[in-house]
């Protein structure tokens, strides 16, 4: 790969490292918060609310740090699987500004508590203009990310018509395809209602119809974030924790079927709002179990991949091999850890996703406890692993301290455990989401709430520490290690390789296919009887 | 396509318990009566002093053990944020939003449903014992979201 490539991947992965310095860095506040500590007063002249610091928190975690990691990433993995240049670098770069005017834009209107309107989006929370169309130029740029991958991709594909498409690129292409179609939900609800409205143009907007909109991207967009983690579980780590891919065929499935099936699922977020009629509720759960498929298939292929590395390691017994991994690699330590972390949350994700268990939880603390360990875990601690090998490949300096990179994956993994069981402990005695709990006027009605507060808090402040060593390791790679890095991109061999695999699942077309006649199925009928029935209402300012 | 014997069993078992739990939920809805919100309506949030029932917010009896309670979310408040039912009462909730989104949720019961301006949610609950319910509002609905409360208290 050229010094001119490496240089606008690594320009992503360092605005999204940047990113999360600064979403982050809020969260303790939020947990601390919850246990009877509150700092907020001392940020007062930077944030002037703990939902203005929320709504920081949750928009550079989880679209900042996300989307620009991935843009880099996977921009890197089409490249270095098909070993083949990028289209177009110019474009890369016009793509890598365009996002940052974006971010600049949302960023200024967040710190000037101009969109203390939460991550969600639901009008009539009236932001500044600047917050919808920073978060637009955002989305823009993903969307000729992806078009630079594909271009790459056509590239490629003329000189090699009949070769499978190495796993990483296939994986890449595989969560673009899936976004861009998803994306065109919060393209509908930022351009048609939320634009308009902040600007005055409309008196006010559907807020029903803008929820619907906003999830219908807003379940597909965590497989966005999911799916690059796929792309290094499935392609990377087997080879860096000294092993072979269990099935090649099957991870290629997997990571196809969330074309069709990652989309119409939406309204499972919506099971508690009326205006949306019971009968499609109940066939976007049935969906959402039939997505819940291909996460449970990799749930066996990455298992019977680390095994497989085990065991290649000298690990005996029914679970001596699990002891015998790379431990000692921060790259898999993380990864691994992340797995595990994972796994949890798409157990309690499977409740939320349950129709009526979901009354239970539905906007509880129980939901921030489980994206902490999906998205906060499963998705920011594997790229935090794949950082500890890819920025030295693309820097050439060697990671700075191995062993404050595995403090720091352990750490993660500490914090987010105890963070994790207090948020759904919390959120099963009722408490809400997205609320100031320790300032609640129905605080002290609830003395339960205090040992699982507590455990928030101090979760909470681990991660801070964990934070901050990822932040130092970074920082110090990048800038002061001397000693040149000798990494080759992991690439991981299959047991059962490529060659096992059907044509049809490279066929883009009939999973754009499946994928447009399932969303219409899921999503026209409750569309239209939204338009039918449009009900506009005053935008406001609230905070 | 090549698929390992254990893998094939893996499988196979997750499809059958994705049904089998899916089958709990069709079982919980239509055996235990466990309703989900539906479609009851809309209303102009800017009119609703003139828009029945939310002209009368407060409890109304419609029958034996049966009762009506109306109640306008709003920023940040409920009126009414006290509803007195005796146990045993079975209570419709009528609820909408005067302004922005608001929830709706009775600790230690399974209500729980999101009020909407310009929707109106409905759901039903019978309480059983004595008792003090509180109900909170779980969706950001500005700065003052975290005081927004009420009670039913159940004599």
């Amino acid at each position: 790969m050229s010094q001119p490539e490496r240089r606008l991947v690594a320009w992503f992965l360092y605005v999204a490292m940047l990113a999360l310095s600064i979403g982050a860095t809020l969260g303790p506040f939020q947990a601390l918060e919850h246990a009877g500590i509150n700092l907020y007063p001392y940020l007062a002249p930077f944030i002037r609310s703990y939902y203005q610091g929320l709504s920081i928190h949750g928009v550079f975690n989880v679209l900042v740090w996300t989307t620009f990691f991935i843009s880099g990433f996977l921009t890197f993995a089409t490249m270095s699987g098909l070993k083949h240049p990028l289209y177009s670098l110019k474009l890369g770069w016009i793509t890598f500004w365009i996002m940052i005017a974006g971010i600049g834009l949302t960023g200024w209107a967040l710190f000037s508590d101009n969109a203390t309107v939460m991550f969600t989006s639901y009008p009539p929370l009236k932001a500044h203009p600047a917050y919808y169309l920073g978060l637009t130029l955002v989305v823009v740029g993903t969307w000729l990310v992806s078009a630079n991958i594909f271009l790459t991709y056509r590239a490629w594909r003329r000189d090699h018509p009949t070769e499978r498409t190495p796993l990483a690129t296939f994986g890449a292409l595989a969560t673009f395809v899936m976004w861009d179609i998803a994306s065109l939900g919060i393209a509908a609800e930022f351009l048609t209602l939320l634009i308009p409205a902040s600007f005055g143009i409309t008196q006010g907007t559907d807020p029903l119809l803008a929820r619907a909109f906003f999830w219908f991207t807003g379940h597909p967009i965590v497989y966005f974030w999911l799916l690059p983690a796929y792309v290094s579980w499935y392609a990377m780590v087997p080879k860096q924790a000294g092993g072979k891919l269990f099935s090649d065929p099957l991870a290629r499935l997997a990571l196809v079927l969330f074309i069709p099936f990652s989309i119409p699922v939406g309204l499972h977020h919506q099971f508690t709002d009326p205006g949306i009629s019971e009968a499609w509720k109940m066939v976007h759960a049935a969906l959402t179990f039939v997505v819940f498929f291909p996460s449970a298939l990799t749930a066996f292929t990455l298992l019977a991949s680390l095994e497989n590395a085990g065991r290649a390691r000298g690990g005996r017994g029914w679970f001596g091999w699990f002891f015998k991994l790379r431990w000692d690699d921060p790259a898999v330590a993380a990864q691994v850890l992340a797995m595990l972390l994972f796994a949890a949350g798409g157990v309690s994700g499977i409740i939320n996703a349950s129709y009526d268990l979901n009354l239970m939880v539905h906007n509880t603390a129980w939901v921030p406890g489980h994206f902490h360990l999906t998205v906060g875990s499963g998705v920011t601690l594997t790229f935090m692993g794949i950082s500890y090998w890819l920025i030295p490949y693309l820097t050439g300096r060697k990671l700075w301290s191995r062993r404050v990179a595995l403090w720091q994956a352990w750490t993660w993994f500490a914090g987010m455990l105890l963070l994790g069981r207090g948020l759904h402990w919390l959120g099963l005695l009722g408490a809400p989401r997205r609320t100031m709990l320790g300032a609640a006027a129905y605080r002290a009605l609830n003395p339960e709430w205090g040992l699982p507060s507590l455990l928030v808090g101090v979760g909470g402040g681990i991660l801070a520490v964990s934070l901050y060593l990822y932040l130092v390791e970074m920082a110090a790679t990048i800038w002061f290690s001397r000693e040149p890095a000798d990494i080759e991109v992991p690439e991981a061999e299959a047991v059962s390789g490529p060659e096992h695999a059907p044509f049809l699942l490279e066929r883009w077309r009939v999973w754009i296919g499946a994928a447009v006649v399932l969303t219409a199925i899921g999503y026209v009928p409750t569309v239209v009887q939204l338009l039918a029935h449009f009900n506009p209402v005053a935008s406001l300012r609230v905070w | 396509m090549y698929i390992e014997l254990y893998e094939k069993r893996w499988m196979v078992l997750t499809g059958v318990a994705l049904a089998v739990m899916f089958l709990a939920i069709v079982g919980s809805v239509f055996g235990a009566g466990i309703q989900v919100p539906g479609v009851y309506g809309q209303v102009n949030p800017a009119r609703l002093p003139n828009t029945p029932p939310f002209d009368q917010p407060g409890v109304r009896q419609l029958g034996p053990g049966r009762y009506e309670a109306t109640v306008i979310a709003h920023i940040w408040a409920y009126s009414p944020n006290e509803i007195r039912v005796p146990a045993g009462a079975t209570v419709t909730f009528n609820l909408t939003s005067r302004d922005v989104i608001h929830g709706f949720r009775i600790e230690g019961t399974n209500v729980n449903t999101m009020v909407i301006p310009g929707q109106i949610a409905r759901v039903t609950h019978t309480f059983k014992k004595p008792g003090t319910y509180l109900f909170l509002c779980h969706e950001y609905c500005g700065v003052g979201h975290q005081n927004m409360f009420g009670r039913v208290i159940v004599e």
